[in-house]
């Protein structure tokens, strides 16, 4: 064997240095791609779009003149399907989500249940379209309605909305129960005083992430059969005599704001491209506004709590 | 109470099977199963019906492993930069970001991926088609880069930090320790990031259905606009066929393929990440 001299080990470790700074630049690079295609998105859309966003963008209805058309139905659309999905992913999450944790004793149902919801989480969102078409629209008899596409969409997010609340339920330390407990306290009164409260930042957290991912899923709402041209709004929820509310609205026919995207982006005129581009640049400012709160709630509480 | 809400995920998933079965059996009834998986040509709007569900998958396959290929490097490199390299605030910033980027509605990059990097791409390669899945690919790939890297971080920082430790102190760089010892160590993690990034490219809907043009096609070249199996769906789904008729059903009976599809991907990729939750 040869003899190994100074200058050679130099040689060997210069280089092995080099290969380490050439790989945290790659590394640094590799996540510009992702920052920088990110950053052309939405300039590109604020771009062409901005000559769009004006008061009318919003107050109008869609319509064949590419220049008058604007998002009304749209948005009031996103808005009424939100409230459907909320009112139902919500508490039906959360339910679930304190069972788990604090209810289920350890056996195959648990065990059923678990497995689902994990395999739910990875069904792509177009066959959860195809479940709603078979099931709410014929089965049901729900039609292509508001209804249909929140309860669609309240399916959807409910894996991210039990998740969510499982986790934070689960970072409040035995302790806490145990003191509870030791006051008297039944589980439920625990579980409503102690727990629900203590948990109730991180779970707002897991609904907004939730929430911001079903305001921008278009493909099971495209399934259902959801109309792309509509230029009226769902009847009113507040009527003038008693009893003063409706629910006429959740079987109203509808568009939503992805919707009334893709129907742009798939127009041959320029000129319907540059509606796209405003629809979608109001679209991932609300989805962006959505998830930077939800990320900040996180931040924030994870420096403030310290048990 | 509390116990029916939980079950409401175990009365989706049955709902899910039921319907995409019940409708299956249905198209099966009149078009057998053979020329399902021999036939190469899908007409199933026209007269003459041809339903070869291979056509799709072309078009799902090749549109996938673009989005792979850019995904999985860029995607594992992130996580190792993150991981083993990046300074704490850097990662502070990037993994907030990288989840930014996750969150952003598919049409949207489905816009971008038609008219943002498809006429970029026919700058450097003038006869590519308005519609291709090339396009559609590498958007979907970028759009998956999160996926990959939050999961592959996240197995590598389980390594244990004696690992590392004991490979520095035997003289070894950071790149050496991060591929030679991190890496393989956390490779089941890796692997089911791979696998859920796989069953995510498959899944994905509206960057398909928007770029890549809806025209089915047995075709492995990504230059070439094709239809996948959610594109078909989409395209259904937006003319109206009467409730009942074959072709409604061929969409149940396209979406029971993804569905098993993504579903075994989930399967593995499921039980890849309990072994690396439970090596160490």
């Amino acid at each position: 064997m040869k003899p190994i001299d100074l200058p050679d080990i130099r040689g060997v470790i210069a280089r092995h240095k080099r290969y380490d700074a050439l790989f945290g630049v790659l590394g640094l690079v590799a996540l510009m791609i992702g920052v920088l295609t990110f950053a052309a998105l939405f300039a590109d859309m604020a771009w062409k779009g901005a000559g769009r966003l004006d008061w009318d963008f919003f107050t109008h209805f869609a319509s064949r003149r590419p220049a008058q058309a604007g998002i009304l139905s749209a948005w009031v659309g996103s808005t009424l399907v939100m409230l459907v999905t909320a009112s139902f992913a919500v508490p039906l999450g959360v339910a679930a989500g304190i069972y788990l944790e604090e209810y289920a004793r350890k056996n195959w149902i648990t065990d059923l249940i678990e497995i689902n919801i994990t395999n739910l989480a990875g069904v792509p969102s177009i066959v959860y379209g195809l479940l709603a078409l078979g099931l709410f629209v014929y089965q049901f008899g729900f039609g292509q309605s508001i209804l249909s596409a929140g309860l669609t969409l309240a399916l959807l997010i409910l894996p991210v909305v039990i998740v969510a609340t499982r986790e934070a339920i689960r970072s409040i330390p035995q302790a806490i129960r145990e003191g509870s407990y030791a006051l008297g306290a039944t589980q439920w009164q625990t579980v409503r005083f102690h727990i629900l409260p203590y948990s109730s930042a991180g779970i707002l957290t897991g609904v907004i992430i939730g929430m911001a991912r079903a305001i921008g899923e278009t493909a099971p709402i495209i399934t259902i059969g959801a109309l792309t041209f509509i230029a009226f709004l769902p009847p009113s929820p507040v009527k003038a005599a008693p009893p003063f509310i409706s629910f006429d609205w959740v079987f109203s026919p509808f568009t939503v704001m992805p919707i009334q995207m893709f129907n742009w982006t798939s127009r041959p005129e320029a000129a319907f491209q540059v509606n796209a581009a405003a629809a979608g640049f109001v679209l991932v400012l609300m989805t962006l506004a959505m998830n930077g709160l939800a990320i900040w709630l996180r931040y924030r509480l994870r420096r403030r709590i310290k048990w | 109470m509390l116990l029916l809400a939980a079950l409401v995920s175990v009365f989706t998933t049955i709902g899910i099977v039921t319907i995409l079965v019940k409708e299956s059996v249905a198209f099966f009834e009149q078009v057998p199963l053979a020329a399902f998986l021999t036939d190469t040509q899908w007409t199933p709007l026209f007269d003459d019906a041809h339903f070869g569900i291979v056509v799709l998958l072309s078009g799902t396959l090749t549109s996938s492993a673009v989005a792979l290929a850019i995904a999985i490097p860029l995607g594992t490199l992130i996580a190792i930069y993150l991981s083993e390299f990046a300074p704490f605030r850097l990662r502070e910033i990037a993994k907030p970001f990288l989840e930014l980027l996750g969150g952003v509605p598919t049409i949207i990059y489905g816009y971008f991926a038609l008219l943002f990097v498809t006429p970029l791409l026919q700058r450097i390669y003038p006869e590519l088609p308005g519609f291709n899945l090339l396009s559609a690919g590498i958007v979907m790939g970028i759009m998956i880069i999160p996926y990959v890297s939050s999961i592959s971080e996240d197995a590598m920082r389980a390594v244990p930090m004696t690992l590392r430790e004991g490979s520095y102190a035997m003289g070894a760089t950071r790149l050496q320790t991060a591929l030679r010892v991190v890496v393989p160590a956390a490779f089941s993690g890796l692997a089911s990031a791979y696998i859920l990034g796989i069953s995510r490219a498959v899944g994905e809907t509206m960057i398909l259905a928007v770029a890549a043009g809806m025209q089915p096609k047995l075709t492995f070249n990504p230059l070439e606009p094709a239809a996948t199996i959610t594109a078909y769906i989409v395209q259904v789904a937006l003319g109206d066929l009467p409730h009942g008729s074959v072709g409604y059903q061929t969409i149940f009976a396209a979406g029971l393929t993804l569905m098993l599809f993504t579903l075994a991907c989930n399967i593995v990729g499921h039980f890849l990440r309990k072994r690396f939750r439970e090596a160490y």
